[in-house]
């Protein structure tokens, strides 16, 4: 349990650390929300720093960082100065999408990539390894961004898969059964993508991690004593070769918000990604710091999911805390 | 690994040979032929030739009664057809640039970049890394505290986020160092920390007990002894960080935010891949995307064998 208190406080220290560098570069950063409107002959100097000022950037860094702390506090996450509003709320509301979009992804992918590094390691030396080997090198050397762009340009082409967006336009009047459809078949591009780019990785560990258990003794034990192949690999090896794993599973929890970012701009999906990058475009850092802040909320507790599951599977580990 | 070493070096040559691989500098423009299709290369006998390119309403037709042969180094490039011949091999973009010289010059950018990105990660990497591991104490627990801050944010989110935050419209060389110093600025804390293990059990080998028995100073120490046990380490980082390096170049320039136009770079000329439209028109526009796959393949390939060799040794 003590353990465990000490990985809190420490993530949240972490977050603390992470919260006043990112608000630091932020104040730094040449230019700002307003640096656009100068451009612009008919507005004057004098006006754009009466807006500054209205926005409260001409405060000193601590204040500014205290009353960003408060509006956290609040939900709100600051003031958004593209859109106008609290940039809360209207980050909260992208979340949902680029969550279905990376937990479906996530769980595919771990569904598919466990059997098969495990049947990997299973048939180390024969031409099955060999082919999945080259394989899953050939999914990971094939760039997301790619993959996205020809699985667009396909579906484009046949018509088979919608382009871009969450749902249909009339969406709304479907019956259940028929928007559930529709979700699906917009889904399943985009999750196709992310799948083909976090499968391989998540193969390649299960199969190194299996390998390495089943060159372990208790496994030769088993065997000798006639224990069926199927129960050898998945009651007796994998269950081994789960620390590793479990590390990668928590990092797959902590980029549940982060690793769709590229293919949400590419495929137009309406979540974080496209709302990110047109708030870097905007200087509209108070959107940007919430994205960055709530992507590392998620990572840091990704890696504490990951320590938990670690206490409670690896009983190595019990011991020794 | 040494036919995958091979290739790859032979891929970077020719990268590095751009300006002499290529049949045209990368800014050409040839107005009357924009989005032409790759050019058919025909024979006559061991001669390569080309036809004339004449564009009609619905695209380009060969005028067959033009010929221009394929002469080999002409203009001081490699390889190249007389004007008013073309010899477009992937194809050319909306303003009629010769897509297979701009894959060439913008592989140096990408290319450059994950290089030097990734040489500017593993130096502050083995820096930080051996002198946390070998001084331990106070210094250590501040420079792997502080790493830990940089592994705590997404890296996509990190790179975007830091790009944020510095200036949107600056000229092409400062983009290019900019990139180099964020990308490696941010990568370097997982060889850092690799580093400071084997300096951490590095020091304590009798080897090097005994050279500091022979009263060896701490930089002695460090250069002789502790920096080479992490060789091992450092090449297999490299081949891991390159192509995520490259990768991120193409990331953020594919995005916007990173080398732009005129000149090329693979991210940057990938970007026109965002109107799908245009990529079912124009296929060949995603040259520079597939010309990513064999680098990747190729580095994918050695950091497997060398991951392997360092584990069984």
């Amino acid at each position: 349990m003590r353990y465990l208190a000490a990985r809190a406080l420490h993530s949240l220290f972490l977050l603390i650390g992470v919260s006043i560098l990112c608000f630091l570069f932020a104040s730094l950063a040449p230019g700002d929300f307003y640096s656009e409107l100068s451009m612009t002959p008919q507005v004057s100097s004098g006006t754009i720093s009466a807006l500054r000022k209205n926005a409260g950037e001409d405060r000193p860094f601590v204040a500014r960082y205290g009353s960003w702390v408060a509006s956290v506090a609040r939900g709100d996450f600051g003031y958004s100065l593209a859109f106008g509003a609290p940039a809360g709320p209207i980050v909260r509301e992208r979340i949902g999408a680029t969550l279905l979009l990376t937990v479906t992804a996530t769980l595919l992918a771990w569904l598919i990539a466990v059997p098969w590094g495990v049947w990997s390691a299973a048939s180390r030396g024969k031409w099955v390894d060999g082919t999945s080997r080259v394989i899953l090198a050939s999914f990971l050397s094939f760039p997301n961004l790619l993959l996205a762009i020809v699985l667009l340009a396909i579906a484009a082409q046949t018509g088979a898969f919608p382009i871009g967006g969450l749902a249909s336009r009339d969406a709304a009047s479907l019956t259940a059964s028929a928007r559930l459809r529709d979700t699906v078949w917009h889904l399943a591009l985009p999750v196709a993508v992310l799948v083909a780019g976090m499968l391989p990785v998540i193969a390649r560990h299960v199969r190194s991690a299996v390998a390495e258990a089943l060159d372990s003794p208790f496994v030769l034990n088993a065997r000798a004593q006639g224990i069926p192949r199927r129960r050898l690999l998945f009651r007796h090896a994998l269950p081994a070769a789960l620390n590793p794993l479990i590390t990668l599973f928590g990092l797959s929890l902590g980029t549940l918000l982060s690793a769709s970012l590229l293919v949400e701009v590419v495929v137009g999906w309406p979540g974080l990604g496209p709302l990110f990058l047109d708030a870097i475009m905007a200087r509209d850092f108070a959107i940007v710091l919430a994205v960055v802040m709530l992507s590392t909320v998620f990572l840091i507790a990704g890696n504490l999911v990951a320590d938990l599951l670690l206490y409670r599977f690896d009983p190595r580990i019990r011991v020794r805390s | 690994m040494k036919a995958a070493v091979i290739v790859l070096a032979a891929l970077h040559a020719a990268i590095l040979l751009a300006f002499v691989l290529a049949p045209y500098p990368y800014a050409d423009q040839h107005r009357d032929y924009p989005y032409a299709p790759p050019s058919h290369v025909h024979f006559s006998g061991a001669r390569p030739f080309v036809y004339g390119l004449a564009a009609t309403a619905g695209g380009y037709t060969e005028e067959r009664s033009r010929t221009y042969p394929v002469r080999f180094l002409v203009h001081g490039r490699l390889f190249g057809v007389d004007q008013p011949g073309v010899l477009f091999l992937f194809g050319t973009d909306g303003l009629g640039r010769d897509t297979f010289s701009r894959v060439l010059y913008g592989g140096q950018l990408s290319l450059l970049t994950g290089l030097l990105a990734s040489a500017v990660a593993l130096a502050l990497g083995l820096l930080f890394g051996a002198s946390a591991g070998y001084f331990g104490g106070w210094a250590d627990r501040v420079l792997m505290r502080g790493g830990e801050l940089t592994m705590a944010v997404p890296w996509l989110y990190l790179l975007l986020g830091v790009r944020a935050f510095l200036p949107l419209h600056i000229g092409t060389g400062e983009t290019f160092l900019l990139l180099i110093a964020i990308i490696g600025g941010i990568g370097w804390f997982r060889p850092a920390r690799l580093v400071r293990g084997i300096a951490l059990s590095g020091r304590e080998r009798p080897f090097v007990q005994a050279a500091r028995g022979f009263g060896a100073s701490h930089f002695y120490l460090l250069r002789r002894h502790v920096v080479p046990l992490t060789w091992g380490v450092l090449i297999t980082q490299a081949t891991v960080l390159i192509p995520q390096f490259v990768l991120a170049e193409v990331s953020l320039s594919f995005l916007g935010l990173g080398i732009g136009e005129p000149v090329p770079s693979w991210g940057n000329m990938l970007a026109e891949g965002r109107q799908y439209y245009a990529i079912l028109e124009h296929p060949w526009l995603l040259a520079p995307g597939f010309a990513l796959i064999p680098f990747l393949f190729g580095y994918l390939w050695i950091a497997d064998g060398l991951s392997a060799k360092y584990r069984s040794t």
